[in-house]
């Protein structure tokens, strides 16, 4: 466990506990999880606590503090409408309305059969393009009604394949 | 690569870097491949223009550069040597880019920039308004280099800031450079860098960190990312500068989980640092030895606060902490190691001061804010993106001459700078020279950079609600008067945009306001009621339009203002009778109208019309009940 543990917390590791070490790398432990499993399932979180240290209780109070982490299993298709400043001046609560209508979930949600996920985000960094989407990692920018109803017909055909 | 073992090594390199790398006589297309280009099919072209010139015989060399800055005209591109810009440009457009322009050295016009379709294209980037009054310090490889390349950075004179120091400057020197300098965080508050690490550099104890704040999460700013993506040694170098004038010997990068582009070049850029020995033990034989990790964010807004960062780096929830102890002081910083933290763009500022002096640096931008600072221009403006300009400059300058005026040529209302800390500035203060000081003078703050521009479709109601319910619910919950006083802002702003205002309202938003201004315990609770206060500072009346006549100027708000049908203008389509479903709209046999008792103002007839005979009115200022004013 130990060589790992300096390799993720990487120079900065010489100078620092083992405790503190250990601390250090549970942000990024979380992340590495998430990204296997797509969600922070419980009987792993319990493995983590142990192989770490942290008390149960602890991992949980830092996973969810922050909004990337999710307890429950996420959709096979995400996507994120950004709704920053200027996605949200140049109509980026009208995208959101047709994506919830489109799929009949709210921000936040999955659908039933776990083909996908709706969630908002603060900004993505592509104001120059607002208002923006992005669908699973690929950025999809000036949305209009056209570009909408593309990105609802690829999650329905990801969804079903 | 082979490590560098000497400051001549490096020199050397550089100079056989300057001939081999981007040689000027070779055909070259830069094209950016931002996040914004590539959501536009950079990529797509990239492809193309590889295919082409491979089909066309042509030796091209193509730049896979970071953001060019006009991202509203995605993709773009420069081709050299004749220097030409494209702009929107197609895959189907590179076939004939590739005959005209490298192989005949004239333009193809069909992508050229315009200003409109009257006037002439403009071929060269420096005559475009755009970029001609744009001045590049930190952003000045951005959009000319292949991030993931250090030969292309050490060949445009990248590390050089640091050979000289290295070579010729002790630590106090370098110091003594950047506090002359007066280099002022580009974060966000304007505190002058030297200082903070005349401070850093004074706290006891042998170890000592540099951290970079790029959790950039001002919804409207990405200046920051630009420069992770784009020129991520830039970056590197401004760490090792400070690093070397305090003494310190460990540096984190804290960059957000919503830019995986940006890890991903910091990731690579460091790694090829490390190889050439510019980052490790001995860099470049001397005694300065100094490393750089990254930690990722995990999406909370508050982690940009200097305490929250720090506990978020040591793996906690992301809460701030009381100060003192400054992170300055032994403490403060992670693990309690005294630490310098700077703002990404803070520290790609660094190189060229020590490169090119201090005194270089206070002849650019105003006296009391030297230098430049680069702006994320969005909103309801003709060209968006980023721009990089002295401080000085006017508003007006940045958003007509720069931003091209107005969307459909309609009236400017308002612009908010600084991101949810920030405020909104009315166009009274156009003409206002942009800095630290003349920003917070007016209510507002610099902040990131973020700058939005709103027309008169924008209700300042309805933005100051956006920006609080973004820090109510980015709040982290630690101390009260942010956790709470925040939730009844909101709740009084909800009231108000649904029309169930009351008198008193304006008052105990200010009030609410002012207190958690002072009870807050970080920057996120001492800025976040900045939006409400301005706004009600410059645009009082639209408040009182919308609790006292129920009305909302920008027709923004739903379930505010009378419902009515122009008959002059109404071709009797229908659709609003179609739209309606509390059947509102009666038909006549000459005319359709709105029956206001029925009519729950859900603007359904308002967005159906396809001419804009639906008209949105006042209500009377009278104490009769909503349903009582009758119209036909």
């Amino acid at each position: 466990m130990s060589p790992k543990v300096d390799e993720k917390i990487g120079h900065v590791g010489e100078i620092l506990t083992e405790r503190q070490k250990k601390r250090g790398i549970l942000i990024q432990a979380l992340h590495e999880i998430q990204k296997e499993h797509n969600y922070l399932p419980e009987d792993v979180l319990r493995r983590l606590s142990k192989e770490l240290g942290i008390p149960l209780s602890e991992v949980y109070s830092t996973a969810s503090f922050y909004k990337q982490f999710y307890f429950n299993p996420r959709g096979r298709n995400i996507v994120r409408v950004c709704t920053g400043t200027a996605c949200h001046v140049r109509g980026a609560a009208k995208v959101l309305e047709r994506l919830e209508e489109a799929f009949n979930i709210k921000d936040g949600e999955t659908t039933p059969d776990l083909s996908m996920t709706l969630e908002t985000v603060g900004c993505i960094g592509c104001c120059g393009l607002a208002p923006v989407a992005t669908v699973n990692e690929e950025v999809v920018g000036e949305v209009d009604a056209k570009k909408i109803e593309e990105i609802i017909e690829t999650v329905k055909g990801n969804g079903a394949g | 690569m082979e490590r560098l073992n000497t400051i001549n090594e490096l020199k050397a390199l550089r100079e056989r870097l300057k001939v081999e790398a981007l040689r000027p006589d070779r055909p070259r297309a830069r094209v950016c491949c931002g996040t914004a280009c590539v959501a536009s099919g950079s990529k797509r072209l990239v492809e193309r223009f590889r295919d082409e010139a491979s089909k066309a015989g042509v030796d091209l060399e193509i730049v896979k550069t970071g953001c060019q800055g006009f991202c509203q005209k995605g993709p773009v591109l420069r081709v050299e040597p004749a220097n030409i810009f494209y702009q929107r440009t197609k895959p189907s457009d590179v076939p004939h880019i590739l005959n005209y322009t490298i192989l005949g050295n004239t333009p193809y016009r069909m992508s050229l920039y315009r200003d409109s379709i009257l006037t002439e294209p403009i071929p060269v980037i420096d005559d475009i308004p755009y970029y001609k009054k744009q001045l590049r310090i930190a952003l000045r490889n951005n959009g000319s280099i292949d991030p993931r390349n250090i030969n292309h950075y050490i060949a445009v004179g990248g590390y050089s800031a640091i050979e000289k120091a290295l070579a010729t400057m002790s630590p106090d020197q370098v110091l003594e450079e950047v506090k002359k300098a007066n280099l002022r965080g580009r974060g966000g508050a304007g505190f002058p860098a030297g200082r903070k690490w005349e401070h850093t550099k004074k706290a006891p104890g042998r170890i000592k960190l540099v951290l970079a704040n790029g959790d950039e999460g001002d919804p409207g700013a990405f200046m920051d990312r630009a420069i992770m993506e784009g020129d991520p040694h830039s970056l590197l170098e401004g760490m090792m500068l400070c690093a070397y004038a305090i003494g310190a010997q460990y540096g984190i990068i804290y960059v957000r989980h919503e830019y995986p582009l940006a890890v991903e070049n910091l990731s690579i850029a460091i790694k090829q640092a490390e190889e050439l020995g510019l980052l490790g033990k001995n860099i470049l034989g001397t005694d300065f030895s100094f490393t750089i990790d990254i930690r990722e964010g995990a999406g909370a807004f508050v982690c940009g606060e200097s305490t929250a960062l720090v506990a978020s780096v040591e793996g906690e929830r992301g809460f701030p902490r009381p100060r003192p102890p400054r992170l300055s002081e032994p403490g403060g910083g992670p693990w309690g190691y005294p630490s310098n933290l700077n703002n990404i763009e803070t520290y790609a500022c660094v190189p060229p001061i020590i490169e090119k002096g201090a005194d270089w640096f206070l002849s650019i931008g105003t006296k009391n804010s030297p230098g430049t600072k680069v702006f994320a221009l969005t909103g309801k403006v003709k060209n968006t993106g980023l721009v990089e300009v002295p401080m000085g400059i006017t508003l007006r300058e940045i958003i007509f001459d720069i931003g091209g005026g107005i969307i459909g040529g309609k009236k400017f209302k308002a612009v908010q700078t600084g991101g949810p800390s920030g405020g909104c500035i009315p166009e009274e203060y156009l003409d206002m020279p942009v800095d630290f000081d003349s920003l917070t003078s007016v209510g507002s703050m610099m902040g990131s950079g973020g700058m939005v521009v709103m027309d008169e479709d924008t209700c300042m109601v309805d933005v100051a609600k956006f920006f609080l319910s973004f820090t109510q619910s980015e709040s982290c919950g630690k101390c009260p008067p942010c956790r709470i006083g925040t939730y009844h802002m909101l709740e009084i702003l909800n009231r108000i945009t649904s029309g169930k205002g009351e008198d008193g309202d304006i008052e105990r938003l200010e009030e609410l306001g002012r207190k958690i201004i002072k009870g807050s315990l970080c920057g996120l609770g001492n800025s976040a009621p900045n939006p409400v206060l301005t706004t009600i500072r410059y645009f009082r009346e639209e408040y009182e339009e919308h609790i006292y006549d129920k009305y909302c100027r920008a027709k923004v708000c739903s379930g505010l203002g009378v419902f009515r049908i122009d008959h002059e203008e109404c071709f009797l389509c229908g659709l609003c009778k179609q739209a309606c479903a509390f059947g509102a709209v009666k038909e006549l046999r000459d005319r359709f109208y709105i029956d206001q008792d029925y009519c729950t103002k859900c603007k359904a007839c308002y967005m159906a019309c396809p001419i804009g005979a639906v008209k949105i009115e006042k209500q009377k200022r009278e104490k009769v009940p909503a349903s009582g004013t009758r119209q036909g």
